[in-house]
């Protein structure tokens, strides 16, 4: 059976193209005028003193002790962004991109949210709310609803590097997932009488034909070798299991009627123990970061003109060391807005300092600016969300979280 | 629909003559598999932790001289990594003997709670020196007390070694313990000579997750104060056998170094704990599993793991009462669970999770894995890969989390090669029937009858809607 019927056939003769919703649409070349959005989700807490090393604050070496950044120069020390801040020593791609003029380095940033959850910190900073609970939508998928619209169907606006939805991503307007792994072709008969088996059942039907389509995409982004022949060949460490992902991401986007947006998550940032100063746990983490943005910059090729890459955590950590080499849950911490679309070269932080009396509970770096401002910033200056639109239905409950002026490039 | 509701939603899948078994009398059915114990179905012997931990020790003896070595020669990494081929053993026979007790069990309600309790109380094998221990949590820790109090497994829990390494408290320390003031004395020399003063102290991560996610929950009512006041009433809670000043003790068992606690009386959530070195700890885990809030976090939980992802309040009113009025005597939850209307709702429907599906296909099929890797590759393909939920949160329990297209894909590929393997020879409607019994539905038997292989309609039957959800 496998041998007539090809994907294509089978949407056009299953009972998935009956259910409307779904319709899957001739895909349209990408004619490469529009802009790109990456989001980088970092589960588990980054620590902002790290990454982003404050080597001219007095205090941070004594808070920090041997997980501190030494200043630039040292060995081990801080890849130098001006006289208060560096980038840690494994981020040697992203500190390119802030010579390119390419990154905005974020420190003091924190979502509304104060306690000190995992779990409801990531569901402040995707819920795009001031509470955890309350909301079952993302802000991004809410962003989807009320970008303008292109040629490119609403479902294919935005992916899910993964095999399901993150928060940020869930809601309303349809969204696709699909992970790194290429899986294998499953019978496009079975395919097809999977479609009819389902044609009573609008939640499995309305996922298969958007599985189905997604498929597609992806074969088509293999096909046409996405990724340029002439990208960098990777150095320094293994590729970390996040280089699979950007990749999959940059294929997809750069496939013809590909995603505008994609949504990436990568795991193993609550170094409670044993996280490593230049070098250790946390830099071998940073640098497979590192280098699968370098990737994803190489992959998309002459898309990164237009791409934006924001990268952010739930909190930061503790200002100070623990007991057991590593830092705790804390607040403040630090974000990047990576990318050819991207006016940087600058550092963003209206550093309050370590000394006792400016951190929070005696412990945190004190957050300065609301996550929320740079992502209201994005959606309206990259993806030209109408500002109402996004005080109204992307981020509400917001006023305090004012857009800030020329993130991008105009 | 009741004994489909009680094998499918309660159980994990019915085996081909469950139904007719939980048929007579579906809430007694569940009922009998709640008292004591709930051992693993198959005889396979495992390691237990403390061997385990003391293979470990000597494989980390042995990286530390390759390390030197490796350092004199110059190699920066080492090819061989003698802690991960210590544990990997061990995590494959503990993923397949999971695997064959949840396709082999007659006590599927017990074993869906002993993966219940162990995904509660998850540790997660991405922190690399837990490969071969999270398993033994759930046989150590879970098995022994999932019907019985819920702060016997708390502290059987919170005292196990996998527990303990997997969220730092072995290396917590007290600012005033022996071991800190002694180091103190020796940092002031070594100050005095101008050498770096080390730091000792607490680590707070396994007292937050014992009040956010293994208690009172996120909005239980405890601040951060009382996080860092647990975590010093903790301190000492480590594991023996180790190296310098973690030196004593029984080699890989729970236990209690007095010289790293925090002295002194403490008061936590209002109440003043005496010192009593590990019992203050222990007293606080009493007091925990009384709470309020905590009875409420669990009966939330249980309600949406087997009710519903919103779980109704009401239920959850009752579950939470009947907790709290056994004093945490779990069977007495369970029951008033299983005496809730709403539970036997036959049309409000979980959709099941990737354990949940192949669990369920496995009994469908009546076909129990041989190999460790027949497991791992299905898990990995479907991606929840035993014992690595990734953060000590566990695996989500609502169908957003999972119900991704890309995920469905998977499903359908993972069903055609179960399908392709199936050789038991039922034909396929016969198959509908013994594992979905009335939730079978007319259009998929007729599905099944015009497939175009029996295998093809195995396949049909795994990905039938009716078969993805419980």
């Amino acid at each position: 059976m496998k041998d007539t019927l090809s994907r294509r056939h089978f949407l056009l003769a299953s009972g998935a193209l009956a259910t409307g919703a779904m319709i899957p649409q001739a895909l349209f070349a990408n004619t490469g005028g529009s802009s790109r959005l990456v989001v980088v989700i970092l589960r588990g807490a980054l620590d902002g003193l790290a990454a982003v090393p404050p080597y001219g604050d007095p205090d941070y070496a004594g808070l920090h002790r041997e997980l501190a950044i030494a200043a630039p120069g040292a060995e081990g020390g801080a890849l130098r962004l001006d006289d208060t801040f560096g980038l840690h020593p494994s981020l040697s791609f992203l500190h390119q991109c802030y010579s390119a003029g390419e990154l905005i380095v974020f420190n003091a940033v924190s979502s509304p949210y104060r306690e000190r959850s995992h779990f409801d910190g990531q569901n402040v900073l995707e819920n795009g709310m001031t509470k955890p609970v309350g909301s079952s939508d993302g802000w991004l998928n809410r962003a989807l609803a009320v970008m303008p619209r292109e040629g490119t169907p609403l479902s294919q606006r935005a992916v899910a590097i993964s095999q399901n939805i993150p928060l940020i991503l869930r809601g309303d307007a349809k969204v696709i997932s699909k992970s790194p792994q290429t899986t294998p072709d499953v019978d496009e008969d079975l395919l097809a009488r999977l479609a009819d088996l389902y044609s009573n059942d609008d939640w499995f039907s309305a996922r298969l034909s958007e599985a189905v389509q997604t498929e597609k995409m992806a074969d088509a982004a293999v096909m046409s070798d996405a990724v340029p022949a002439d990208a960098a060949p990777m150095r320094g460490a293994a590729p970390d299991k996040v280089h699979a992902v950007t990749r999959m991401a940059a294929n997809l986007m750069r496939s013809d009627g590909g995603p505008e947006i994609a949504v990436i998550e990568a795991t193993g940032w609550d170094t409670h123990a044993n996280q490593g100063g230049a070098k250790g746990a946390l830099g071998q983490r940073l640098a497979g970061l590192d280098q699968a943005l370098r990737s994803l910059a190489d992959d998309l090729g002459p898309l990164w003109a237009q791409t934006a890459v924001l990268v952010v955590t739930e909190f930061g950590r503790t200002a100070a060391m623990n007991g057991t080499k590593g830092t705790d849950h804390g607040t403040g911490g630090c974000a990047f807005l990576a990318g050819g679309a991207v006016r940087g070269g600058r550092v963003i932080a209206d550093w309050p300092g370590l000394s006792k009396s400016a951190l929070l509970d005696n412990r945190d770096l004190k957050p300065t600016l609301d996550l929320r401002s740079i992502f209201k910033t994005v959606l309206e200056d990259h993806l030209h969300i109408d500002r109402k639109s996004l005080v109204t239905r992307v981020f509400p409950d917001s006023n305090g979280a004012r857009p800030l002026q020329g993130l991008l490039r105009a | 629909m009741q004994a489909e509701i009680a094998a499918i939603r309660f159980g994990m899948g019915a085996r081909p003559g469950e139904l007719d078994a939980a048929a007579a009398d579906p809430r007694g059915w569940l009922a009998a598999q709640i008292k004591g114990a709930v051992p693993l179905a198959t005889s396979t012997p495992l390691a237990s932790s403390e061997q385990i931990i003391i293979a470990l020790m000597a494989a980390r003896e042995e990286r530390q001289q390759m390390r030197r070595a490796a350092a004199d020669s110059g190699d920066a990494k080492l090819a061989f990594n003698p802690v991960r081929a210590a544990n990997l053993p061990h995590y494959r026979e503990q993923v397949l003997a999971r695997a064959q007790s949840a396709a082999l069990t007659s006590t599927p309600f017990a074993e869906r709670l002993v993966h219940f309790w162990s995904n509660h109380f998850a540790v997660s094998t991405d922190k690399g020196e837990l490969l071969g221990l999270a398993g033994t949590l759930e046989n150590e820790a879970i098995r022994p007390h999932v019907g019985g109090r819920f702060a016997d497994m708390l502290i059987a829990v919170e005292q196990h070694p996998a527990m303990i390494a997997f969220l730092d408290n072995q290396y917590s320390i007290g600012e005033h313990s022996e071991a800190a003031m002694l180091a103190a004395q020796r940092q002031a020399k070594r100050a005095a000579n101008g050498e770096p003063a080390r730091r000792f102290g607490i680590n707070e991560n396994l007292a937050r997750e014992i009040l956010e996610l293994h208690t009172l929950g996120v909005n239980g009512g405890y601040s951060q104060t009382d996080v860092t006041t647990f975590a010093e009433i903790i301190t000492g809670w480590s594991i023996g056998g180790g190296k310098g000043r973690l030196a004593g003790g029984a080699p890989g068992r729970f236990y209690f170094r007095q010289n790293m606690h925090q002295p002194g009386p403490k008061t936590f959530l209002g109440k003043s704990y005496r010192e009593d070195g590990q019992a203050q700890g222990e007293a606080v885990l009493e007091d925990l599993s009384r709470n309020p809030a905590t009875a409420q976090f669990i009966a939330t939980k249980l309600v949406r793991h087997f009710v519903a992802d919103d779980p109704p309040p009401t239920v959850v009113t009752r579950v939470a009462r009947a907790f709290s009025k056994s004093g945490g005597d779990l069977p007495h939850a369970y029951t008033a669970l299983i005496e809730s209307s709403e539970a036997w709702n036959a049309d409000a429907r979980k959709f099941k999770t990737p354990e949940d599906f192949v669990f369920s296909a496995l009994r469908a099929l009546e076909a129990t894995p041989q190999q460790p890797d027949e497991v791992l590759r299905s898990f990995e393909l479907l991606g929840q890969r035993p014992y690595t939920p990734g953060s000590p949160a566990g695996w989500p329990d609502t169908a957003k989390s999972w119900d991704g297209s890309d995920a469905l894909m998977r499903r359908v590929l993972w069903s055609t090669r179960a399908a392709a393997k199936y050789e038991k020879g039922i034909p396929p409607a016969q198959l509908a029937v013994a594992s979905l019994g009335k939730y079978a539905r007319a259009e998929t038997l007729t599905a099944l009858s015009r497939a175009s292989s029996s295998s093809q309609a195995v396949a049909l039957l795994l990905m039938s809607p009716e078969f993805q959800r419980r």
